[in-house]
């Protein structure tokens, strides 16, 4: 989750309110962040990713003044108008269609704000922007850019600028090449023919979204007092969410927001729009789900709490809000608002039957009879590897492997359960035998299922110990069959992970449902014992089907 | 009870307390004069004629020492008697006739009942190392050299003659230079008249050698002469530090080792015993039952199966139905049904598992599906706006290892009749992530799982479940903070109180499945309450366990010692 810095002190100007340190922790995780931590002056929080207007110290100052009762309701805005123009080129369309734009003026940066700001770039990039491929945002000095501002898609070669941060003028094929945030994103513009530009009336390049500024024109200092903002996409409506959570934070840092012209074509579009958008309140549904019981006059200042308005039956949803998808949504603010803590627990007085799973009832009364047996029961991982499940085990299996596992020793899913048993048994040679153990656990295979896997649930059972042998496991067998009132035979088979001679195929109703024997000496040399084991593994799933 | 009468003797007027007791088949009555008026701690009078009356107890019969004697093992009444006349280790073995474990184990015990005291003093031994052996049985290899100096011999002839390697020889000349025993004529060596009386006598050195082993500290100043002298020389005798046990017989013992000890005593009771009917006649050995013995363990469920079957019948107990499903899934099931958007991180390979191959499965029934696509791309038509995004059904298809048991209650949902409502769920399982090992991180965890349909279910009745099962599960206390998931809404963090540390655990998430998850699974707009925490950090809480990896460590030791699970 991503995590924010306040500064204490500009934290708390902003919210309007100073509250004692363990009521304010209380009040930050009662609204839904988690506090990280507070080292000194910095207050470290993390923000739920469906609240990327929170990700600012402005945004998060915000939403908590309103919290605490400082300032609640909506906030109010202003958007001048510039009069200055970004145009669309259709040769976009193919590449990154969509753009909103803004101008905010009059900020003192200092190089905590450029800090301040370049994180929040980041932060939107990295979550609301997925990466930078759902939204790019570019902030630019405005004095050195001569608008009208052109948006449009170039030949790569006929790109040349200096990107931020490196030593001389490149093309942009170049860039996905040579320049690290180019090479960090190149999958973005990759089977482009044309790459998307904003380019200003000097025809000065100013950036190459979503990859790069320019080192000229779209970088920030201490002397920028206006900048030019720009967000780009696929998705207009998210592209101005994110456009609006910018600049309304730009707005508390003491900014004038100034409106663009957009002309995409003939259509022509003024961005940001920080017009409060009405979503219908049903009151019903809302104390229906929260089990409360509100008046609408209460209703309207717990949403005012969340910094909304409540008119004529709507809410007035603020324009940075990038989560509200249905009523539900601001439901739960209400929730938030009125406080969890607060909600009185209720266990309903309705009837339901409780019932158990057969077949997990049925693996139950397996472990309780081996228990009996003095058998101890071991739980492994269902991811294992090839050394494991096959090579010590002088086997092979058809298995199932998962893309790019992290541990590369438990990167397939384990196809039986023996080997889990007698990696167990290897690591436990410094203890006193008999080592009599037993799993019950999930195996998987290639089958016809809906995932094209078949699961089955099989029981392994080995005794380790210098007195073992095929009497000692047949004896489990038989006892389990007998107290499950089951006839099986047994047939011979060949496994190469036991001895010729000494290995079976244990039958139940004409179904195979077991293999049981000794094992080699080859594959206990393989994992590195000296005792004897015999081994058994049961199909319990198939012995449950057929009983 | 006893009762007080008052009766009349010749006119005069006596008080007396009777009590009955029963004799075998006959009744008797007991009685005691109290005087002639009645006294008024009559309470008190009473209590004491009962203890009085009352019939001494077995135990109190048979005196301390013959409880004693019976404990004794038989090696303990073998080895007790000849304690008075021998206190040394050796003696005591030799008069026995025991092995010597045996011994040591009967003294142990005797000591352990404060019958003797053993001293364990360390004594230092000398005794004959492997060339003195030798020469206890040839001779000192200077008496070799002079026996062999019949006459004049060269060195080379007397080693040969005498059969002395080169080391013996310059020892042997140096020795017996010192002794004045020889002198040189001509480069030959030749006996003196001293030399002829030392060979008819035996030197101090081999007197000593006889007499080990000897202790260091006991030796005469002779003996201490030849030890210093052979002490120097290769290998003749060598030094020990041995420990030493003398016994010394307490009071208890002295008045034991007086006592017959020779009583047959019963040891194992046998099948012969009982069937021939003649055990009333014997006494048995009193075992001492208050001895500690070697540690047994049992066949036992795993730790992390035993707390998870205690879950389990708590949901039962609470009316829950249990729902099963693969751990492989589609991500249109662990995903998409749950309203996660295609580029939502979790879907990312660092989070998750994709299986290689099979890479993809198959989707359900057009119908489910594009009720789905819906959702996810403008909200259908309930009043979202959906993520707003073109929903991929390859992207749907991809096959993942189950990354919550949610995916159950997703497959549920889309399986429940309307008209069966309301109706409760529960699930427990293991669920995945790609994610590096360490004491806080593992790739494979267990949740619970949880869904209650009901029309009229709210947020208060979900707090209200969540709280009644973690009481149930040992946490008094529950709170909930706000969360945020894709599918619930609102959504709840679940965090328990730790009475002990006092401290919050947090265990997982809960809330209300959105409408956008229900709507197209179940066809309606009903209140789902849900809820899937894990349950790991409870389980690793109660055993004490610090580093996540130990559950699943499968240490035998571990295993074998583990408590039961006892909530």
């Amino acid at each position: 989750m991503p995590t924010v810095n306040l500064n204490k002190k500009e934290f708390e100007k902003l919210v309007g309110k100073k509250l004692p340190l363990d009521k304010l922790k209380d009040r930050i995780s009662m609204l839904g962040t988690d506090l990280e931590d507070i080292k000194g002056n910095e207050i470290i929080v993390e923000v739920f990713p469906d609240r990327p207007d929170m990700i600012s110290e402005q945004g998060f100052a915000r939403a908590l003044s309103s919290f605490i009762d400082a300032k609640t309701g909506l906030r109010e805005y202003k958007v001048k108008k510039s009069n200055e123009k970004v145009i669309i080129e259709s040769s976009v369309k193919d590449v990154r269609p969509y753009t909103a734009c803004a101008i905010v003026k009059g900020i003192k940066f200092d190089n905590e704000k450029i800090i301040q700001v370049i994180q929040m770039q980041e932060k939107l990039h990295v979550g609301y922007g997925r990466n930078r491929k759902k939204v790019a945002i570019g902030i630019y000095p405005f004095e050195k850019i001569k608008t009208p501002i052109y948006y449009k898609a170039l030949d790569p070669e006929k790109i040349k600028f200096r990107p931020l941060e490196f030593p001389r003028e490149i093309n942009g094929r170049q860039i996905l090449s040579q320049h690290p945030a180019g090479r960090e994103y190149a999958h973005l513009l990759e089977g482009k023919k044309k790459f998307p530009v904003f380019i200003d009336s000097d025809n000065k390049v100013l950036s190459v979204p979503p990859i790069i500024n320019s080192h000229e024109t779209g970088k920030i200092t201490e002397q920028t007092t206006d900048v030019f903002i720009e967000c780009s996409g696929f998705d207009f409506e998210v592209l101005n969410k994110a456009l609006n959570i910018l600049v309304t934070a730009l707005a508390d840092m003491n900014g004038e927001i100034f409106s663009m012209e957009l002309n995409y074509g003939n259509k022509k579009i003024t961005t940001p729009d920080l017009r409060s958008s009405m979503i219908n309140l049903d009151l019903k549904y809302t104390n229906k789900i929260l089990g409360l019981n509100l008046k609408e006059n209460e209703i309207k200042k717990l949403l005012e709490k969340m910094g909304y308005d409540y008119k004529n039956k709507k809410v007035l949803v603020p324009a940075y809000r990038a989560d509200i998808m249905h009523q539900i949504d601001i439901i739960e603010d209400i929730a938030i608002a009125y406080g969890y803590e607060n909600f009185q627990e209720e266990i309903p007085n309705i009837s339901t039957i409780g019932q158990e799973d057969e077949f997990e009832i049925f693996k139950r009364r397996i472990a309780y009879l081996l228990t009996g047996l003095d058998l101890l029961e071991a739980s492994n991982y269902h991811l294992t590897g090839e050394e494991f499940l096959n090579k010590k085990m002088n086997f092979n299996s058809d298995f199932i492997k998962v893309k790019k596992a992290v541990n590369n020793d438990f990167n397939i899913l384990r196809t039986w359960i023996i080997p889990s048993l007698m990696k167990t048994l290897s690591e436990n040679k410094h203890y006193d035998y008999p080592q009599n153990i037993f799993e019950i656990g999930e195996v998987f295979t290639k089958g016809k299922t809906e995932t094209g896997i078949k699961e089955y649930c099989r029981l392994g059972v080995t005794l380790c110990d210098k007195e073992a042998n095929f009497t000692k496991i047949k004896q489990i067998l038989d006892y389990l069959f007998r107290m499950l009132n089951l006839e099986y035979t047994i047939e011979d088979t060949e496994h190469s992970s036991f001895i010729p001679g000494r290995v079976g195929r244990v039958i139940v109703k004409n179904q195979k449902v077991a293999y049981i024997g000794e094992v080699s000496p080859k594959v206990i040399t393989n994992w590195d014992l000296t005792m004897p084991i015999v081994a058994l593994e049961l199909n319990l799933s198939d012995l449950f089907d057929t009983i | 009870m006893p009762y007080v009468k008052k009766l009349k003797i010749k006119g005069k007027e006596y008080w007396y307390m009777f009590h009955t007791v029963r004799d075998g088949s006959k009744f008797r009555k007991i009685s005691k004069y109290l005087g002639k008026i009645l006294p008024e701690n009559i309470e008190q009078i009473k209590e004491n004629f009962l203890k009085e009356i009352k019939k001494p107890k077995i135990e109190d019969k048979i005196d301390n020492t013959t409880k004693l004697i019976e404990s004794l093992t038989p090696l303990e009444r073998k080895v007790l008697p000849v304690l008075k006349e021998n206190k040394e280790l050796n003696e005591i073995i030799e008069k026995t006739g025991l092995q010597e474990v045996e011994v040591m184990r009967a003294l142990q015990w005797l000591e352990n009942k404060n019958i003797i005291n053993v001293k364990k003093d360390l004594q230092e031994v000398i005794s004959l190392d492997n060339n003195g052996k030798k020469y206890l049985k040839e001779g000192l290899p200077e008496r070799k050299f002079l026996q062999s100096l019949t006459s004049e011999l060269s060195l080379g002839e007397i080693k040969n003659k005498a059969n002395l390697n080169d080391d013996e020889l310059t020892i042997s000349l140096g020795q017996l230079k010192k002794k004045a025993a020889i002198t040189f004529v001509d480069k030959k060596v030749k006996i003196t008249e001293q030399g002829k009386k030392l060979l008819k006598k035996e030197s101090l050195e081999e007197q000593f050698l006889k007499k080990l082993p000897l202790d260091v500290s006991k030796l005469e100043p002779e003996e201490k002469f030849a030890y210093e002298s052979l002490k120097k020389r290769k290998r003749i005798i060598k030094t020990n530090l041995i420990k030493i046990r003398t016994v010394k017989l307490e009071k208890l013992g002295e008045e034991l080792s007086s006592k017959n000890l020779k009583t047959e005593l019963v040891e194992s009771l046998t099948p012969e015993i009982i069937s021939k009917n003649n055990w009333d006649k014997k006494t048995f050995r009193r075992y001492d039952i208050k001895i500690n013995v070697p540690k047994i363990y049992g066949g036992k469920r795993h730790f992390v199966n035993q707390a998870l079957d205690y879950a389990r019948n708590i949901w039962l107990e609470m009316g829950f139905k249990e729902m099963t499903g693969s751990i492989v899934q589609t991500s249109f099931w662990n995903f998409d049904a749950l309203y996660t958007p295609q580029d939502h991180s979790v879907r990312e390979m660092q989070d998750t598992f994709f299986i290689e191959n099979p890479e993809k499965g198959q989707l359900p029934k057009k119908e489910l599906m594009d009720r789905i696509k819906r959702m996810h791309e403008n909200g259908g038509s309930i009043g979202s706006t959906g993520w707003r995004y073109p929903w991929n059904s390859e992207e749907a298809r991809k096959n993942v290892i189950r990354t919550h048991t949610t995916v159950l209650s997703a497959q549920t949902l889309a399986e429940i009749k309307k008209t069966e409502l309301p109706v409760k769920f529960f699930g427990i399982g293991k669920c995945f992530r790609n994610e590096t090992v360490d004491w806080s991180h593992l790739f494979e965890f267990n949740q619970t799982e949880g869904i209650v349909v009901d029309e009229d279910a709210n947020l208060r009745h979900l707090i209200g479940y969540l709280k009644q099962f973690f009481k149930k599960m040992g946490f008094p206390e529950a709170r909930f903070r706000p969360a945020y998931f894709p599918y619930t809404e609102p959504s709840l963090e679940i965090d328990v109180y730790h009475p002990v540390h006092k401290k919050w655990i947090e265990l997982g998430g809960a809330g209300i499945f959105r409408p956008e998850v229900v709507i197209p699974l179940l066809g309606k707009d009903i209140p789902v309450l849900a809820w899937g925490p894990g349950i790991d950090r409870i389980v690793m809480d109660y055993y004490k366990i610090k580093d996540l990896r130990m559950l699943y460590k499968n240490d035998i030791k571990q295993l074998r010692e583990i408590k039961t699970w006892w909530k």
